[in-house]
């Protein structure tokens, strides 16, 4: 991670955060019911954390990306 | 209608002449693109790290979606219900990216610099100790064995429950077609023939998520037999407790310390190449594990029996209702197939190159050059396979359980990569630490809650609990104390050390 994060940057990881809070959905925890004729809800809302996650990694990747880890890697390695 | 197709018609060797079509495509497919891979060991061991972005991402899902992903988690969703992707899948599809972002690329650009092929060479480069890579190989190797075992033991259950051919057979198939892709052409080899193969059990697993649900009476008719039979299964309550699922999420940590999953890494062109694999993985995770857990829930609904209460066959048997089609069921057998094997050539491929690197070259260094460096690699590959395949003919009752207890053995160990890229004051008597502690609490708590029990013949239903959490909490607990007490009371590695690892341009900068 970069010393200075963007703004943009803390909102992402910031969701990375809420999306592991919500991962505990307790409220679902004894819900039995069934969305859409087939799906119960418990798993439709675990799965919308699935999409969730990606929307949360693409905004990491765009505005948080580690540029100075990929420089060090391609620098000489005088001392290796 | 059910029980009319449960029963089904008699069993055909038409899927099996179509999983044989698959699989000599594959082998021709391999063998084809392995003609690089005899230029040099830096080519066999890390594809001369050149892999692209697709590449990456396809290698690394194939490889983390084993017989776990598909046997296991329809046969754990059939006995535990919906709560098992919540367990699981989704905990992954943040966690792996996770860890992918902020170990993976560090420990690629560590690769790179100072030209690392295995996990070992770069923690005896960072803790600059011998001890802890002589200690490190054999707990890897050892854990990566159950890794291997589960792919044998849930292709030969799928193979057993479709077509009737006995497990052993299988295993020797499989067994034998992986290594003679692994064999010419290393770990290009490897990616390119699970690109090849995730793309297939993935398209695989959507068509027999349709043709299941369509036979069923389709996904609403489906779902409703759960709701009749088997309602406990739509919800985590009475089946998973609110300890064990927050702790669970401790499990995916395992990603970190794969070293299959590492080499692959490695293999990674440039540090951009991760992020694809960083984006896709939870949705690809979300594809193939979510008709999984609604075909095991699906199961129990229509009244589908575990063969000897063995719910590795689950799958299985509710592919083989689609046994009226005898292509259409040697298509799904060559899916599933198809993910387990792109699970076993990245194990076999790693386990060939850490004992080449770490144990031979590091004990007789210049005195074999590259074309005997492979060579050697090839033998202990074939060795372990060996070994493998022959524990695989007494094998474990339930695929799920194993593979938790292997992943837990690897997250145990996971407090030391992080501590290896972030924190400057880790000492190798502190790893070492780390690392005896983690095997001596896996080896205890492994006894105590699956050995024992299944030598003595009982059947473990439930998961091995610890005041309600997974047994891995006490496990990445010990191990973190242990890493960071004896660290604290150490010396501090040099500046020397220091300086290469953490420069003020370094991955391990903060």
């Amino acid at each position: 991670m970069n010393r200075k994060l963007s703004g943009a940057g803390k909102f992402a990881w910031g969701l990375v955060a809420l999306l592991a809070v919500l991962h505990y959905d307790f409220w679902n925890w004894s819900d039995r019911s069934v969305v859409f004729g087939f799906l119960p809800v418990g798993l439709l809302f675990q799965a919308l954390i699935s999409l969730g996650a990606a929307v949360a990694w693409t905004l990491v990747v765009r505005c948080a990306w580690p540029t100075h880890v990929e420089e060090w890697a391609d620098r000489p390695a005088d001392d290796a | 209608m059910i029980t009319a197709l449960l029963q089904g018609p008699p069993k055909s060797a038409v899927p099996l002449y179509v999983v044989g079509v698959y699989l000599l495509l594959l082998l021709g497919f391999s063998v084809l693109n392995s003609r690089r891979a005899r230029a040099s060991a830096g080519e066999y061991f890390v594809a001369s790290r050149s892999i692209g972005p697709f590449l990456l991402l396809m290698s690394v899902f194939g490889t983390t979606m084993t017989a776990f992903a598909l046997v296991g988690s329809t046969g754990k969703a059939f006995d535990s219900g919906i709560g098992v992707y919540g367990l699981m899948a989704s905990a992954s599809g943040i966690i792996h990216s996770l860890v992918f972002f902020l170990v993976g690329i560090r420990l690629w650009a560590i690769g790179k610099r100072f030209n690392y092929v295995t996990q070992i060479q770069f923690f005896r480069g960072r803790f600059q100790s011998d001890l802890l890579g002589y200690l490190l190989f054999p707990v890897l190797v050892g854990l990566v064995i159950p890794y291997l075992l589960i792919g044998i033991v849930g292709a030969g259950s799928v193979v057993k429950g479709i077509s009737g051919v006995p497990t052993w057979a299988t295993g020797l198939v499989v067994c034998g077609v992986v290594l003679a892709y692994i064999l010419t052409g290393g770990v290009r080899a490897a990616a390119l023939a699970n690109a090849v193969q995730t793309i297939v059990f993935m398209a695989v697993g959507v068509l027999a998520f349709v043709l299941i649900s369509g036979s069923l009476g389709g996904v609403e008719q489906a779902t409703q037999n759960v709701v009749d039979n088997a309602p406990q299964l739509l919800a985590r309550e009475g089946t998973i407790g609110h300890l064990q699922f927050l702790t669970y999420c401790f499990v995916p940590l395992s990603v970190g310390m794969f070293p299959h999953l590492f080499q692959h890494w490695l293999t990674a062109r440039s540090a951009k190449t991760f992020r694809t694999t960083v984006i896709a993985h939870p949705v690809f995770i979300m594809i193939v594990w979510v008709p999984c857990v609604l075909i095991g829930v699906w199961a129990a609904g229509a009244g589908v029996e575990a063969p000897g209460g063995n719910s590795n066959a689950v799958l299985a048997k509710m592919v083989g209702m689609q046994l009226k089609n005898p292509w259409i069921s040697g298509l799904l057998m060559a899916g599933i197939l198809a993910a387990i094997m792109s699970s076993l050539d990245s194990q076999f491929v790693c386990l060939g190159t850490i004992f080449t690197h770490d144990i031979v070259v590091h004990l007789t260094g210049d005195r074999f050059d590259d074309a005997q460096r492979v060579r050697l690699g090839r033998f202990f590959i074939v060795a372990i396979v060996a070994v493998t395949y022959l524990l695989s003919l007494a094998p474990p009752p339930n695929v799920f359980d194993l593979a938790v207890w292997c992943f837990s053995g690897f997250a145990s160990l996971f407090p030391l990569v992080v501590a290896a890229v972030y924190w400057r004051r880790a000492t190798a008597a502190g790893a070492v630490a780390c690392v005896l502690v983690a095997g001596g609490t896996w080896a205890a708590l492994f006894y105590d809650g699956l050995l024992a029990p299944t030598l003595a013949g009982e059947r473990i239903g439930e998961d091995y609990l610890i005041a309600g959490m997974m047994p891995v909490t006490v496990m990445i607990a010990a191990s973190t104390t242990a890493l960071v007490v004896v660290s604290l009371l150490t010396r501090p590695p040099s500046s020397a050390t220091v300086g290469r690892f953490f420069d003020e341009a370094g991955p391990g900068r903060r």
